[in-house]
């Protein structure tokens, strides 16, 4: 295909990608490294009879003069990364040189919004991702020496946890565990504590959480590895059974080697989107116990007055843990393309 | 010979039926919990006292004579108007997969018959792209909007929605377009087509399978989007899931769970249809990018 005709085919869904995603990229980092004008205060001196009292007044026109010169606002550097808000350097060092233990510095840490939101969101990811990787596979294995017939319906309602609305999802599960829910209730049965409330304590609702996330997000899992399956190379597990291979060894030494990049693929993916966790928190009511970064960052856009600047300087550090998540990832691509060239 | 080597022992089976039962409860039940639940009171709904009545509908009985109610529905789709979230996701979800797909049949059609070395570069952009919460970006937009005042209007939600679907759109395509071969639209243009022609005379009929499949990913981006339509909508314009998001905030002060619950229904609905007809290009669909990779 000649260049010419590749740029025309090519120019809708760039420019749709350039304009809508590389543009606002670089919008959102100059939002973080400016502020918005602070208003122009005029001082005037109002002298009568009973003395001279000063006034501070707005000054509309130089405000707006000002806006209209510097229409990204003032420049503040990394001012608003270091605040305490979002990176908190000042505290932490503070922290640091006043604490004596370990466990105490991570506590002061914890108290910080953005590491307390980026706490949450690691161990979300990390947690969630493993777990639903094992149930997937379990789910596939047991699915797949199924009878035929059985299958498709099995299939049907294992898609339904992952198809559905993830607000919409947490919100029915957040139905049912809430204290007089169904489940709430169970629970409250079994642990003999008529009080229990998931909500309450923080270990519970990131417990909760983290079993929301593995719900959604299992059935993917299970599809793509009972894909897998079904081009699992057959004579090989025969020869392990012929070998005396028992049915754990012929899953660990041919199954799991011949999925294996499937998982990795799985993998990456899910911790793209769990590093993004938002409408579990939002459903599950869960934002005094558990904030996310994503959480932050529309907590900011959300409120009476929109925090741009704020919610901007957390998104920039958002990709940026994107980034390094996904970096081996990319220097894998890049080396499997230099190696096929 | 091998089918008897295969043979589980009856101890196995019983355990792998056993987990699938329970996997398929895990999966199915809240679903059919909900919808249960959705035609009863509030008091049955969440019945502390006892669980057996959010099955029997005794409170519902007493209040409307009957154990079902539709009174959740009328609340929310009447009183609250929840129909014109419905119309309003319905027209975001026709445009954006539309124009979506459109776009994307075009770049992805291009990158899978260009062998330069820029097409890597782009599917790469595409992945990191795609790796972007769109959240993120949605500070970058709000300034622009505003100051050309297309804040909260649909067309707007559309168009984001349309970009932050292309990098999937692309590598769905992409990857699917590889698939028919290259004779096929090179011989068209031997014959004298110009590139155009071909893919509109032969590439255009045979990509239904790959772009229905990619169509409804783009659907379930569009349907099932919180981020965007929550901080790029006005309240009128508001599609369902933000809908259902500021119904927690005001119904649950008003104890008006029910419309919540009804309305949760009602959005879970058209996805059941979904799956039910188009289950398996949704399987197909999650398994392109991975066999690939």
């Amino acid at each position: 295909m000649r260049h010419s005709t590749f740029f025309w085919f090519f120019l809708p869904t760039g420019l749709a990608m350039l304009l809508f995603i590389a543009f606002p990229i670089v919008s959102v980092i100059s939002q973080s490294v400016f502020t918005p004008h602070e208003a122009v205060f005029v001082e005037s001196e109002n002298c009568g009879p009973f003395g001279c009292t000063t006034e501070t007044t707005i000054d509309q026109d130089a405000t707006a003069a000002l806006r209209e010169a510097k229409p990204l606002g003032q420049f503040v550097g990394l001012q608003i990364y270091l605040d305490r808000g979002h990176l908190a350097t000042s505290e932490v060092a503070a922290a640091w040189r006043s604490t004596d233990s370990m466990g105490a510095f991570f506590k002061t840490i914890n108290n910080l919004p953005f590491y307390r939101a980026m706490g949450f969101t690691l161990t979300y990811t990390f947690t969630v991702t493993p777990l639903l990787i094992i149930l997937g596979f379990a789910i596939a294995v047991a699915v797949n020496s199924l009878h035929r017939h059985l299958k498709g319906l099995v299939i049907f309602f294992s898609l339904l946890p992952m198809i559905v609305t993830p607000l919409i999802g947490s919100l029915i599960l957040f139905w049912m565990v809430d204290s007089r829910g169904v489940l709430g209730n169970f629970l409250q049965w079994m642990a003999d504590d008529p009080d229990l409330s998931l909500k309450a304590s923080t270990g519970l609702t990131w417990i909760m959480l983290i079993v929301y996330g593995v719900w959604h997000s299992a059935p993917f899992a299970f599809v793509v590895f009972y894909a897998g399956l079904q081009t699992l190379p057959q004579d090989t597990l025969e020869s392990s059974r012929i070998d005396g291979a028992t049915r754990w060894q012929q899953i660990r030494y041919v199954v799991i080697p011949h999925i294996m990049p499937l998982v990795t693929f799985v993998a990456l993916i899910q911790i793209m989107d769990n590093f993004r966790v938002l409408e579990p928190i939002i459903g599950f009511n869960a934002e005094a116990h558990a904030r996310s970064l994503s959480w932050i960052i529309l907590n900011d856009l959300n409120g009476e007055t929109q925090l741009l600047s704020s919610a901007a300087t957390t998104s920039v550090l958002t990709i940026l843990g994107v980034s390094i998540l996904l970096s081996p990832v990319l220097v894998r691509t890049w080396r499997d393309f230099n190696s096929k060239a | 010979m091998a089918s008897q080597l295969n043979k589980k022992p009856l101890a196995l089976s019983l355990f792998s039926t056993g987990f699938i039962v329970i996997w398929l409860i895990l999966a199915a039940f809240p679903f059919i919990w909900t919808l249960w639940g959705s035609f009863k009171v509030e008091l049955d709904f969440f019945s502390k006292a006892d669980w057996t009545n959010a099955l029997t509908g005794a409170r519902t009985t007493v209040e409307y004579g009957s154990p079902f109610t539709g009174a959740g529905y009328h609340g929310a789709w009447v009183q609250e108007e929840f129909w014109r979230s419905v119309i309003n996701t319905a027209i975001v979800c026709f445009f954006t997969v539309t124009i979506s797909l459109t776009l994307g049949t075009l770049g992805g059609y291009a990158l899978s018959r260009s062998g330069f070395k820029y097409v890597f570069w782009l599917l790469i952009a595409a992945l990191i792209f795609r790796a972007m919460p769109p959240i993120t970006l949605v500070s970058g937009y709000l300034l622009q909007f505003f100051n050309w005042n297309v804040w909260g209007i649909l067309p707007t939600t559309i168009i984001v929605l349309v970009a932050i679907n292309q990098p999937f759109t692309l590598w769905m395509l992409h990857s699917f377009f590889q698939k028919i071969p290259k004779e096929l639209d090179e011989s068209a243009i031997v014959d004298g087509c110009t590139r155009f022609q071909a893919f509109r005379y032969v590439i255009i009929p045979v990509m239904w399978p790959g772009v229905i499949t990619t169509g409804l990913f783009s659907f379930l981006l569009a349907y099932n989007d919180f981020a965007v339509t929550t901080l790029l909508l006005a309240e009128e314009n508001r599609t369902m899931v933000p809908a259902i998001a500021a119904f927690m905030g005001t119904t649950q002060t008003e104890g008006n769970v029910m419309f919540a619950v009804a309305a949760v229904v009602s959005a879970t609905a058209p996805l059941f249809v979904l799956v039910m007809f188009f289950q398996r290009q949704i399987v197909s669909g999650l398994t392109a990018g991975a066999v690939k990779g």
